[in-house]
């Protein structure tokens, strides 16, 4: 289907293209075997300028939006569901930063941030945290003109390999949610330690560790926005960035089709190429339809964040929910297409599932998702 | 230092097809990329820019498409892109082609290095970069696997030869051709992509080189292709089976056969 996109936007496609195939294609399989961060390629993406392609030009970004962003991902995600998303990541943890920092913030870190220099990571989620996100226990008290942090934070994606992270703390616990705030917290901050290192299912070469704060000083100046504001600044964040997971997802699925489209036009069996079956067939419509159809949503809500539309956050959560169900359902039936093979692990096509599952989960379950959807319906019905 | 890198834009597919009639490549339907020697060739030159400063030109003798072989060069960091293009050089076998792209060189004006691809993916003669130089009446150092240090007057190269390697230092301006082995080109940057769009590319014909007339095209060719073939397929070969003893006689007896 042809999206009407711009030459920009055709280039970045290209440009993610060729790394995707040339960098990540012929690693993928390695990083999800040793589980390291894949720093080599993170350089490839980073000298390529990705890393700053929704940050503004004043800030040695590219400046262009989320639609080149999810673009991005899409490209690299369709070679590697993890690889990519230690780029997606970054992205997640640098939005708070372009959208509530300062300006005194924003030279700080984002430059570096833009150029890939340094990887950043989103830290809300704790143990007894997840979808409730309000639950948060990690505090940040004031101290003369300091915050002292305590507390822990856990599933952090880039957590370890990331230098700076926005960080969710409570400032004031009796006003519950809106006693949380932002805090950028950068590596190497005595007080800032790193926990166990995540064993995954998926998404494999990216890193997942907790983040230890343990009488953690930080300057005040690091405080994002305003006391109380976490929540707001945890709510357009992602807001922007669930289309980026959503891309994710498109990519996953997008990838693992053109695999089994490939792989049954050459297995031969009866004689002749499983493709020219119609039950496989039938099959392939579907998935290619699937994908088609999330693509629409992912590109149509990224248009919408771009064009400056305040209240995204049902179309968001459509773009996520569904991008990611598609990418669960199309790798299930691409592994199905690779039959006894596609259970092996010396094909590409197990890694596309376990790639996938995490999208249905992280950033706001697909639960979650559907009750910000419903949320949104009765809203609109009752006004 | 001022450097000169010379492309070529050939098919993408290794497999690639012969017109029978004419003896040359059918070029339809196949895609065009930079001849992948010519990629290091660039890769060095953005290098050496990078580490010594200076001004990186790139040229292509081709037809008007080689313009995006240019555009690519220039994306991965190379500063300015020339065209040589006019129906005047077509035909032109290596001796032709390195005389017109010599003239070109001569034309750009002062310049330290010239760096070639080691050969071309489709011709594979190898000729063209020695043929420049000697054009120029330059020093060449071909096979070159790394640049150990350059002055500016003279660089230190390291030579890949069948066994091992030659370390070589050359005055400069000086043409090298370089292997795989020298380094590994770069994936371009989206600022560098946006700025080879909307780069102008300079076209030069016979009429701004002003060439002998009778030393371009097909004219100035001394080669000429009698015949382009695919070479027969090799057949499976022979697999002896049996005993040990019978085996050995038998094969003892083929070679027999084989020799008379």
């Amino acid at each position: 289907m042809d999206y009407l996109l711009t030459d920009e936007q055709k280039m970045i496609q290209e440009l993610a293209h060729k790394i995707a195939e040339e960098k990540i294609r012929p690693v993928a399989a390695k990083y999800d075997q040793s589980e390291e961060y894949p720093w080599d390629v993170i350089k490839v993406i980073a000298e390529s300028d990705l890393f700053g392609l929704f940050i503004p030009e004043e800030y040695g970004g590219m400046g262009v939006g989320v639609l080149n962003l999810c673009l991005a991902t899409e490209e690299l995600s369709r070679a590697c569901g993890g690889i990519a998303v230690c780029y997606a990541a970054s992205a997640l943890g640098t939005f708070p930063i372009v959208l509530f920092g300062n300006d005194e913030q924003k030279k700080k870190y984002l430059p570096d941030l833009a150029k890939g220099k340094k990887v950043a990571a989103f830290a809300i989620t704790e143990p007894e945290a997840g979808s409730d996100a309000s639950a948060i226990k990690t505090n940040a008290k004031k101290v003369g003109n300091h915050y002292v942090l305590n507390g822990l934070k856990h599933f952090i994606t880039n957590g370890g390999d990331a230098e700076t992270y926005v960080v969710i703390a409570m400032t004031d616990k009796t006003k519950g949610a809106r006693g949380a705030s932002a805090f950028i917290v950068e590596k190497g901050t005595p007080g800032f330690t790193f926990g166990k290192k995540e064993d995954k299912f998926g998404i494999r070469a990216s890193s997942t560790r907790e983040l230890i704060f343990t009488d953690c000083k930080i300057p005040q100046e690091n405080l994002l926005a305003k006391e109380g504001m976490g929540f707001i600044v945890t709510m357009k964040t992602f807001d922007m960035s669930r289309p980026g997971v959503a891309a994710q997802a498109l990519g996953i699925a997008q990838g693992a089709l053109e695999l089994a489209v490939k792989y049954v036009h050459e297995r031969q069996q009866f004689g002749k190429s499983i493709s020219s079956f119609q039950g496989i067939q039938w099959m392939l419509a579907d998935m290619a339809t699937e994908v088609e159809a999330a693509r629409g949503l992912v590109y149509s809500t990224a248009r919408m964040v771009d064009a400056g539309i305040k209240d995204v956050a049902k179309e968001s959560a459509m773009a996520k929910m569904y991008a990611s169900d598609v990418a669960m359902k199309v790798t299930v039936d691409a592994l199905q297409l690779f039959g006894g093979y596609g259970y092996m692990r010396d094909y590409p096509i197990e890694k596309y599932v376990r790639d996938a599952k995490i999208t249905q989960i992280y950033e706001g379950t697909n639960q979650i998702q559907r009750g910000i959807i419903a949320l949104k319906l009765i809203k609109e019905m009752a006004k | 230092m001022n450097i000169i890198v010379c492309i070529k834009q050939v098919p993408e597919t290794t497999e690639v097809r012969i017109n029978p009639e004419t003896n040359t490549l059918i070029r339809e339907g196949v895609k065009s990329i930079i001849n992948p020697f010519d990629m290091y060739a660039i890769e060095e030159a953005v290098r050496l820019k990078e580490k010594f400063g200076g001004k990186t030109t790139v040229i292509s003798m081709g037809p008007p498409q080689a313009d995006a072989a240019l555009r690519e060069a220039i994306s991965m960091g190379i500063d300015e892109g020339i065209l040589i293009c006019d129906r005047a050089f077509a035909g032109s076998d290596t001796w032709a082609t390195s005389y017109t792209l010599a003239g070109a060189i001569k034309k750009i004006g002062a310049f330290d290095l010239i760096i070639c691809g080691k050969q071309a993916s489709d011709g594979d003669t190898a000729q063209v970069g020695p043929g420049i130089s000697t054009h120029l009446n330059i020093p060449q150092v071909t096979y070159v696997k790394k640049v150990e240090d350059a002055t500016d007057k003279s660089m230190r190269l390291e030579r890949l030869m069948e066994e091992g390697f030659e370390i070589i230092e050359a005055p400069l301006p000086l043409l090298i051709t370089v292997v795989k082995e020298i380094n590994e080109p770069r994936i371009p940057s989206l600022k560098g992509m946006m700025r080879a769009k909307s780069a102008k590319i300079t076209t030069w014909t016979q009429k701004e080189l002003g060439l002998d007339p009778q030393s371009i095209g097909l004219c100035g060719s001394p080669t000429q292709v009698v015949k382009i073939f695919t070479p027969p397929q090799r057949t499976g070969g022979q697999i002896l089976k049996g005993e040990v003893p019978e085996v050995v006689d038998k094969l003892v007896e083929l070679l027999k056969n084989e020799i008379n």
